[in-house]
Order: structure tokens, then sequence, then C-alpha cells
């Protein structure tokens, strides 16, 4: 690893060139308090889960692979290395990253870096990430970060895309709005970018701003409906629940697993318990369906006879006969809204291959749910699954073998 | 959508990585409990049909035994049909037959009763010499007639002998042997049936072993009430089907 | 020339159930940690989940999750007379491996011992006089007391969530629980299990005989529970498919479902599977302990220093690896001198089938748990009066039957064949109405001069190491106690309304191939004098200051109940010591 000495070297150049401008552009390297600041703000934007290579000892140094719908782009070397990291940049080219979308030299970044979210962030508060940033160590990693297939490698293509899905600009808080419902709109909409996952998205991978936080799916898994959908959003959950889910992994509700047991596992389960309420208090007030289903598939189908057997020889063991789960241990599948999303991608996920869920400090326990795609066939797996999704008072649309033998397939490929 | 094929993906969870290190198949964990999805090691079912170990004379020797050991009676085949020679089959054509989880180093040398098998040949060793000397010795006895060609109290008379120390064996312990090939034979019949006998769960239903159901809640406070479940078993779920 | 890794505050031997507890107590107390374990990582989902768990051939007459005898063994004879044989697949009892040992498919049953187990010398001594003990009985007092114990008895139990009925809480006696038992500072964390209805029946013969009854205490839970650590486990299903096997719903307390999950997530915790320790390595002195040698699967041969030794392996294996490192002096039976081997014991176990009438009574075997039952206390220990009995010790006699696994469940009445249409129909007109399964009579084995412990002459593991040699028999005392306890078994089955009872004594002489519990214990015992212990009371090595010697290997003779709930005891009693005291002055605790 290199010394720290030419890092210093950059930074009392560029105070030698700017000698009282490092205090004017709003970062005070001796401002612990700002750099505290800014490490908690990168953890809300959890930019370790991209920036960070797992298993690799240097935090922030970019070369983790991120999927996007076009193609693999790997993210870049964010520490303050001079040469391979953007100790180099200036603090507006930064702000501009993250706001504007735009990398050195004014060349657009692809999407996959959510500056469409993080242009939300004040100022301040982008200067603070700066600051917590360049105290990270220096690593020298050089990535290429644009992998896609011509011709979506041309970056100038994006200016296009921006017109089309892109609004920059800071927050506005709304005033007819409580202040905790602004802070967690600030954070939700911004450095929290959880529509970034949650949000539909078009064939060119722009939000569906018309279906905000209904659900999108992604990786393998389906990331829920995170509206106030009473059956199949959050809005059955308290304040309380949401917070406690984000902090822990676990509420009433639900068990964290997949996707966002890493996501929680890494960024909101360190989050102050003040900006997880205001998060809910958002979430709460977000528009969706309004929870009507069709009639639940009766029992007396024969999908629904064959799941209820495998059912009650495979899963009431630990979901119990009634689909109440066992708190902390094993989610209830009664009136789960996870159970009850349109899209069955993460349910078939979760059956083929098991999943283990998030382990916090406050929940530590991380049971995991076996695979059963050795046992069970397509169509026992859509039976199964039909027969949770409309029993104990859900109503959801069946499963189909056949969607369930494409998740399989699909599965095997991404060897997950 | 871009298909991504995950092995060109770095793994996603330092864990993974980890226990996947090519270094030394020990494995270091640390951080967490590890996960690898799919993660498993479920029984391998056995596909009914031909032999994997038993010659078709060794075959017809063992179906006939298992026969007399256990008799097919109105309510629940014998042996054969219950599929107990198969078991024995593929038991001897696997890891069991190849004494592979036994402490098999020398010196060999015969001990008391309570010191256990002493025997440097394996399983399937021991079944293709005892199988052998039992056919000469019926041969011998029976005019020629090898042990699955005798009348049922023929064998009857064999297999008591053999249980009695009375038939003997050239260069076996046919009392050894008995006792090998009727607990192999009780294994076939009452095992799983993923192993090739207690077909169609024939036995499991004779005794009233509703089989591998995992949660009996709501049945521990009913005491001395028949369990009115259908049988299953860890492959093979009959009721998962039927209207 | 093993490669020598960085150094690590403690090296931990073994991760089932005492390595994990200390590993934990001094992660806790901020220790740098490496556990080193021979098996392989083992979790519910990957290695025991609900659709294959439950395969009688695989886990039971296979035994897949223990030792493979293949990997290695031990020999065994009666008596100094024989030659010693290898034990070329498991009988008399079966050897664990892999995370969570025997703590993984263990029956979860979790006893205290009596108070009076803790100074059984002098307490028979002093009730029945010096000469009625036979004088090749070895039997020593432990070194610590059931009061020492309590507090840490209480800590496993709340580990574990373990689930019972409290008999005597501070001196008062309640109703429903072990009146013999030693006074506890609290109930159980959790309630009794349910019963099923032959434990029922039992239970109420047994009372109305006289006895007092009580529920089997079980580490698989009756209601989902967190522990002090912050893991949750779920309610037991009754699945019948126990002891040998692993659970798949997290209801069966061990390792992994009560310590593991935030042991693992410790960033001073590290371990290390499919990794065997081959010595425990000694300074020049002989005196202090520098660490361990451990080969990879790949047989790379490694060198662990560290300032802290805890052998935490099975009993058997901790006695192995003291005699191969050259700690302690072996013992020798004809001097009887040495205390690395000695005062090796096992249980005394014996049973009775019992055959009812199949149109009145049916017990459903299979719906039941790993430690359910109903037992009675009466002849356990020294709570009733041997004087004019010729023996002393006892056990619990209960109704314990953990399952209907069908190649377990074939108890046929006297006389039947054991092959043709009459076996057939026998065990069916019987499965479902007969009262059968070992372990009905769960008793003391006391230690004696001439069983034993040492090193194999002749037959090595796969290392080139010499296999553990087991010198042991049955002695009067334990064969007079069995019929003893066998007889009022039997009562109470006819109580229950048997119309045939086949009593089924133990018998001499000691058979490895017939299946008694792998509850083995001493061989490295503890006690007040390294003159007459290998460790002392805080399982310290009277040779080696920092090695501590975890398990069974300290019991000085085995009681009339299972060993685990004891063994925890213990390991919490000794981490504390560690923690408190040793770490704050490395050196001997005590000094004799």
């Amino acid at each position: 690893m290199r010394s720290l000495a030419p890092l210093s070297g950059v930074l009392f150049a560029s105070l030698v060139v700017s000698a009282g401008g490092a205090v004017a552009d709003g970062i005070d390297k001796q401002d612990f308090k700002q750099i505290e600041r800014g490490r908690y703000l990168t953890i809300i934007g959890d930019c370790a889960a991209c920036h960070t290579l797992p298993g690799s000892g240097h935090d922030l140094a970019g070369g983790r692979a991120i999927e996007t719908p076009f193609g693999v782009i790997l993210a870049p070397n964010i520490t303050p290395d001079p040469t391979t990291g953007i100790g180099a940049w200036s603090d507006e080219e930064f702000i501009n990253a993250m706001t504007a979308g735009t990398g050195r030299n004014g060349a657009h970044l692809y999407p996959a870096m959510p500056y469409t979210y993080y242009t939300k962030i004040t100022r301040g508060d982008a200067l603070a990430i700066r600051a917590y940033l360049n105290t990270v160590p220096a690593v020298q990693n050089p990535v290429e970060p644009n992998q896609l297939p011509f011709p979506l490698n041309i970056r100038a293509a994006m200016k296009v895309w921006n017109e089309l899905y892109f609004t920059p600009g800071t927050f506005v808080p709304n005033p007819n709005k409580s202040a905790e419902w602004n802070r967690g709109a600030y954070l939700a909409e911004g450095l929290g970018h959880c529509g970034l996952c949650h949000t539909p998205k078009t064939l060119l991978g722009g939000d569906k701003t018309a279906e905000r936080l209904r659900g999108y799916a992604l990786q393998g898994w389906f990331a829920a409906d995170i509206t106030s959908d009473p059956r199949r959003g959050i809005g059955g959950w308290s304040v309380d629940d949401i917070a406690k889910y984000l902090k822990t992994g676990h509420s009433q509700a639900s068990i964290a697993t997949g996707l966002m047991a890493e996501t929680i596992g890494q960024s909101t389960s360190n989050m102050n318990d003040a900006d997880l309420r205001a998060i809910a208090t958002y979430l709460k007030d977000q528009p969706g369906r309004d929870g009507t289903a069709a009639d639940p598939v009766p029992p007396e189908q024969s999908a629904m006879k064959m799941g209820a057997r495998i059912y009650a020889d495979e899963c009431s063991g630990c979901h119990v006969s009634d689909g109440k789960g066992s708190a902390g241990l094993f989610p209830p599948l009664a009136k789960s809204a996870l159970v009850q999303q349109i899209d069955p991608t993460s349910l078939m996920h979760v059956v083929l291959r098991g999943a283990r869920s998030v382990a916090t400090d406050a929940a530590p326990t991380a049971a995991a749910m076996p695979q059963f795609a050795w046992l069970l066939k397509d169509d026992e797996v859509a039976a199964v699954l039909t027969y949770i999704r409309n029993s104990w008072g859900n109503a959801a649309p069946a499963v189909s073998a056949d969607e369930v033998g494409k998740a399989r397939r699909a599965l095997a490929e991404r060897n997950e | 959508m871009h298909r991504i094929n995950r092995r060109q993906l770095l793994p996603s969870s330092a864990l993974a990585l980890l226990m996947v290190s090519p270094a030394a198949r020990a494995t270091i964990i640390k951080g967490g409990l590890p996960w690898r999805p799919g993660s498993a090691d479920p029984p391998t079912v056995v596909t009914p049909g031909g032999w994997h170990y038993f010659t078709s004379q060794e075959a017809a020797t063992v179906e006939a035994f298992v026969d007399r050991l256990i008799p097919p009676d109105p309510q629940t085949p014998g042996g054969k049909d219950c599929g107990c020679a198969v078991f024995i089959d593929r038991q001897l054509a696997g890891p069991y037959g190849r004494a592979e989880s036994m402490y098999m180093m020398g010196p060999f040398q015969p001990g008391t009763k309570q010191q256990g098998p002493q025997s440097p040949l394996t399983p399937a060793q021991q079944y293709r010499k005892a199988l052998a000397a039992l056919d000469a010795a019926c041969r011998s006895k029976y005019g020629g007639k090898g042990f699955a060609d005798l009348s049922d109290q023929q064998k009857d008379e064999v297999i008591e002998g053999l249980e009695h120390d009375a038939f003997k064996l050239d260069g076996f312990d046919g009392q050894s042997f008995f006792h090998t090939i009727l607990t192999d034979t009780r294994n076939g019949f009452l095992a799983d049936p993923i192993y090739g006998g207690n077909k169609d769960m024939a036995a499991w239903k004779m005794i009233g072993f509703p089989g591998t159901h995992y949660d009996y809640r709501d049945w521990i406070d009913r005491h001395n009430q028949t369990v009115t479940l259908p049988t299953v078993s860890i492959y093979s779920h009959p009721s998962w089907s039927q209207q | 020339m093993a490669r020598r890794l960085p150094r690590k505050d403690a090296v931990i031997i073994g991760l089932g159930w005492t390595g994990s507890i200390l590993a934990h107590e001094l992660t806790q107390a901020g220790l740098d940690v490496v556990a080193i374990e021979r098996g392989p990582w083992r979790d519910t989902a990957s290695d025991f989940p609900i659709s294959y768990a439950q395969d009688e051939l695989r886990y039971r007459l296979q035994h897949q999750l223990f030792l493979q005898p293949a990997q290695t063994s031990v020999t065994f004879r009666n008596n100094a007379g024989q030659t010693a044989l290898p034990a070329r697949n498991w009988g008399a009892f079966m050897l664990g491996n892999g995370v969570g040992g025997g703590g993984l498919h263990w029956n979860a049953e979790t006893f205290r011992f009596l108070p009076s187990d803790f100074v059984l010398r002098s307490h028979l001594t002093q009730r029945y006089g010096d000469k009625f003990l036979p004088e090749d009985m070895t039997i020593q007092d432990w070194g610590v007391t059931f009061a020492d114990l309590e507090p840490h008895y209480d800590e496993f139990e709340y580990l574990c969530g373990t689930s019972g009925t409290a008999g005597n809480v501070n001196g008062q006696i309640l109703e429903g629980g072990n009146p013999f038992e030693g006074p506890r500072s609290r109930p159980y964390p959790t309630p009794a299990q349910k019963q099923g209805y032959g434990h029922t029946l039992f239970a109420e013969a047994a009372k109305q005989l006289g006895y007092k009854p009580y529920p089997q205490p079980s580490g698989n839970l009756s209601q989902s529970y967190t522990n002090p650590l912050g893991v949750t486990l779920g309610q037991c299903t009754f699945c019948g498919f126990c002891e040998w096997f692993g659970c798949a719903n997290n209801s069966k307390a061990t390792p992994q479902t009560t310590i593991l999950p935030v042991l693992l997530r410790k960033p001073n915790f590290e371990a290390r599977t499919e990794s065997e320790v081959t010595r425990i390595n000694l300074d020049r002195s002989g005196k202090w302990a520098t660490g361990v040698t451990y080969v990879t699967s790949s047989g790379e041969e490694l060198e662990q220093p560290a300032d802290l030794v805890l052998l935490c392996a099975f009993q058997l294996f901790n006695v192995q690896l003291l005699l191969l490192s050259g700690i302690g002096t072996p013992y020798d039976p004809q001097t009887g001198n040495g205390q690395i081997g000695r005062n090796f014991t096992h249980q005394t176990m014996s049973s009775a089938v019992a055959f009812f009438d199949k149109d009145k009574y049916n017990f459903n075997p299979f719906i039941a748990s790993g430690a359910i039952g109903m037992c009675i206390d009466e002849f356990n220990g020294d709570n009733f009066d041997h004087s004019q009995l010729g023996f002393v010790g006892g056990g619990y006699i209960g109704q314990v039957r953990t399952n209907g696994r069908p190649l377990e469940s074939m108890a046929v009445p006297s006389g039947t064949p054991a092959w043709g249409l009459k076996w057939k129909h026998a065990l069916r007109d019987n499965y479902l109405s007969s009262m059968t399964l070992g372990g009905a009579c769960h008793a003391s084995f006391q230690s004696y001069r001439d069983v034993y412990l040492d090193l194999d002459p002749t037959y090595k593991d796969r290392f080139g190491r010499p296999l553990m040699r087991l010198t042991i028999d049955l002695h009067d005392n334990e064969l007079k106690m069995s019929a003893f306890l066998t007889d009022k078994y039997a009562e109470i089955l006819k109580q229950m309304g048997a119309k045939e009872v086949i009593k089924q004594p133990r018998k001499g002489p000691y058979d490895i191939t017939d299946y008694q519990t792998s509850h083995l214990c001493g061989g490295a015992i503890m006690g007040e004098s390294p003159d007459n212990s290998a460790i002392n009371r805080y399982l310290q090595s009277w040779d080696v200051p920092n090695l501590f010697v975890q398990g069974a290997t300290a019991f000085p003779q085995n009681a009339g109940y299972n060993p685990t709930g004891t063994v925890g005891a213990l390991a919490f009693w000794s981490a504390k010591a560690i923690v408190l005291q040793y770490l704050k002055n490395p050196g001997p605790l005590v000094h004799a």
C-alpha cells in the first residue's frame, strides 16, 4: 500500500495553491464534526456497496462490478489517491459528480452512479462527504469503469438519457409537511436512493415515476413495493416497524434477506433512529395501489390443494400451520407484503436457492431458509407459492410452473 | 436485459470469497455465518433397474433369500417386491460396500465377540464370498440346486441352519453372514425408499409409521389417537398430487 | 518443518460446546482467538434442512454427521490380558466431528448432577464407612462443589433456553419438579416440553407407586426463546429425528443455535475448519505451552503460536493429545502412578421392553423429541439407602423414548422368531403399542483401577500417531446396580398395564458393539492435588499452567445423569477463572 506521503503532498500543494481557499471551499481539515458527518452520510448513501470490493481490505478503492440492465460497469476508486482515485479532483468536480452526473472534465457518468438521486443533497452535505473521503486511506488501484459493449460505451449518449430521466437540483422541502417528513424525503429521495432498486424502470433504464417505489426485479430478486399499499407495500406497518426493520433487519412482518440484507447490514442498521423514523414517516405517505386484490385463488383449486400438502410437509415445521412463523426467526407468511408482491421473483429465489437472513447487532441469529430446488419440481414450487400467496387472508396472482422453470434457469446461470 | 454470467463477476460477499480461497482446503471462517446460495447435500435417490454390484446369479440368490426373511402376505409385499435386494445391491456398490467409513488399517486379527467385526474384507467382498459359498453348500446338499432354485421349505431349512450355525459354509462363517444379511434386509425393508427398498413405503404403512413428517405440534396432545396423516418419505409424497 | 503463523492470544482446539463457550467468553474479554476444528463447518440450512434431515439410514445407522472411523478410531480390550483391537465401526459410542461437535446432534438432555456427586468419596465414606467401597474403586471428590457450579449451570441453561420444571428453588421444593435436585437459584428459562402418551402414562404409574416423576430437562425448546447473547431459538415440533440428527428448525440448543451467530461476527475471532491439531507444543522447560501444530486437509502442517491453549476436543481426543504432547505422566495401572488416562468411565445403561394390548394402546412413538420424557430420581446417586444393597451409585429411571424410527423400533415379544412371517406380523402388531428403546435407566459408572486409557502400541491413525486404547469392563458394582434399577423400571411398566415386560439389565463383558451413550468421561480428571488429578478445580493443567482442559475429561467418575449440563457449567466456571484471575496474572491458579 502506498504511503500517505504523496497524499499529504497533494493536499499541501492544494493548500498552498489555494491558501485561504481551503476553508472558503467549505472543508476545514480539522473540522472533525464535518468529517464525522460526512462518514455518516456515506453510510446512508452506502457508497461502500458499490465502491468497495468485498474481501479486498481496501475500502472504497473501486473495482467492484456493478450489474446494470445494459452490462457491467466497474465502480471507480474514490479514495484520495491522486492518480487512480479522486485525490486530484477539485471540490466542484466532486460535487458535480454527485449532483450533475459528470466526472472529471465533464464526461457523463452512467446512472449506475445514482446521481439522479444524489442530486438532491445540499452542498454542505456533499462537502462533508468529500471531507470524509479525503481522510480514508489512499489506495492505488486503477479502474477502467466503462466495460459496457458498443455503442453503450459512448458516454456522450448519456446526454439524451439525462434529458429524459434526470432532473437535477437540490431537495426542496414541502412546506405542508412536517420536518420529520421532509428529513425522510431528503434521505429517501436523495442519498438513500431507495427508488434505484424499488422503482420500476423503463426499457431505457429510467425510473417510471408514475409507479414510484412499487417494486422492481433485479439481479434475481424483486425489490418490494414500499409504498403505502396496505397489502403489498408498507401501509400496514407502523413507523416503529419500518424503523425497526431498517435498524435490525426484523419487524413483526418481515425478516430481511437477499440484496436488502446487504443494505441493512452495511447501511441502514448504522443510521440513527431519528433518521430511520423520518424515512419511515415519508414512505408511509407515498401513494401506491390501494391494497385491493382479485379474489384469492380458492382452496379447492388443484394447485392450492397440492400447495397445502407441500406446505404441511416442508414448510410448516418453521413457518407454522397458521403461517405466522416464529418471531425473530422464521418470517410470517400470513398477511406478508413480500409474499403478496405481484412479481414472485423473490419468492421463487428463496424457495429454489434458499437465503440467509441479515445479521445485525440487535438481531444476530441470521437464520437461513434452505434450498428446495433439489426436491421440488417446477409445478410443485408453483403450487406451494400459489398456496401461501392465497391463504390466511393473502391474495396474489397464482405462480405458474413456467415462471418457476425460467427462474430456476436464470438463477443457475447467475450461479446463485 | 443483458444476461450476466455471474462467474464473470466477483463474489458479492467477503465470506464467499474466503470460503472459495484456493490456498488450502482448510476453510477459514470469520466475519459472520457463511452462506452459499443453493448450498445443500441431499441424498442420492436410487434409480430402479439393473444391478450395480450383484451378478445376475448373486441377485437371484439374494432376492430369494430376502423373500424368505420377510415373506409376502396379502397386505404387504415381501422382501423381494419391497426392493430389499435392490437396496443391498446399491449399498454394496457404494461407499458402504467399500467400507469407506470404516477403520481398515491392519493388522487384522480375530478378537472376542465384544471387540466387534475384524474382517479385512469389505462388506461387498464378504457378500461375494459368502454367496458363492452358500450356493456351493446348497448344491452339495440339495442335489446340484443353488439356493435360488430350492423350494421355500428347503430355503427356510438352510436359513435356519445358518442362523444356528448348523449349516456350514466352506471358507465363510455362515452364522455371521446370516446376521449380516438379516440386518441389511431389515434396513432395506424399513429405511427410506430413496435407498431402493421399502417400495411405496409399504413397510412404513404396515407398522403405522407416517414417515418423514416434521411438525407434530397439532398431535402431541392427542394421546392414544391414530395419526391420520398421509405417509410421506424424503423424496416421495404421493399425497401431494392426490385430489 | 511446519510453517509458523502469526501469534494469537488464545488457540482453541475443537469448536464444539466447550470450544464455543470458551471462545465467546475470551473474545468478550478482548482476546484475539482462533479455534481449530478437525471437521467441517455445519449449519442448519446447508447441512440438515427439513427436506432431508429425517434420514435414519444416513444419520443414525451410517452416522454421517459423526467422525468416521476411517479418519481415526480407537482400540478396545476388556482387560490387560487381551490384545486391544480397533473399533472398525462405531458401536458402544459415537464420536462427534465438525463445528458444533457432539453438541450439534445430541439429545439435548440437560441435567445437573447432585450435590453429593461432587463429593462422592467423602459422602459415601461418611454414610457407609470406609470399608463399603470396593478396594479397586478409585472414585474421588471433584475439588468443586455443586454450590460453586450452580451459577454456571444456570448460565448454561439460560444460554440454551432449557425447558423444564424446577423442583427445588433456593431450598423450596416445588410440585412437579425433581424433589431431589440440588437447590437452584431460579426456575428453568422455558417451561417443560409437552409429553406424549407413553411418557404421561409412565408418570401416572410412577405416582401410583409413590414416586415423584418430573419432566426431563430438555434443550429441545417448548417455546421460542431469545438467549442473553441475543440469539433466538425456535419451538420444537416433536419430529422424532433428534439425537444423531441435526435439527432443521433451530429448536435444539446447539453451538450453532446459541453462540456461533454472535461469535462469528466478532472481529477478534476466527475459525479454521477441516484442520486437525496433532500436537500441543511446549517450550524447552516442558512446563509452558507455546501453541499447537495442526494439519490442513491438503496435508500442510502449520504452527499456531498462542499464549493460552484451550483443549476443547472430545474426551478421548483430549487425553490422546495430552499423551502425544508429553503433558503429564501417563497412567500405569500396575503402579497406580500417573494421572493421564486414569479414571476412565462410561455410563451404565439398561432398559426393558414392554408390550401392551394393541387394541387399547397407541403410543405414536414417532411424536417425540430427544429430551422428552418423565423421570424419577428416587434411585439416583445416594438418594436411597445402599447399606443392604451391595452397590453404590444409581441413575434416573424414566420413560424417555425419543422416537419411533422404524429401524430402531423393531421390538417383538419373546419367543418371536428373528425372521419370517411371524416376525413380520409381530413387527406389524407391536410397533405402535410397545414401549421400547434403550436408555430407560441412565446410571452412574464408577471409576476403577483397571479401567483406563493409554496409547495403543500397534494401531495408528493416518498421521502415524497411536490410537487411543480403551481398557474397560463392567464391575460387579455396576452390574448389581443395573439389575436393581431395571427391576424398578419393570415394576413401573407393569403398573402401566404392560402385558409382557422383557428386562434388559446391563450385562458384562463390556461390549464395544452395543450402544451405551457417548458419555465417555475421565482420563484427565480434576481434583484438589496434582497427586490425584491432572487438572485443578479450574480445569487448569497442573503441569502446564497456560493449558486448560475442558469437557467430561474432568469427571473423576460419572454420575447418574447425562453429562453435558455439567460440561457446560464447568466451561463457564473455568472461563470465569481465566478471565477474572488468570489473565490478570498468568500462572498456576491453585498452589497445592
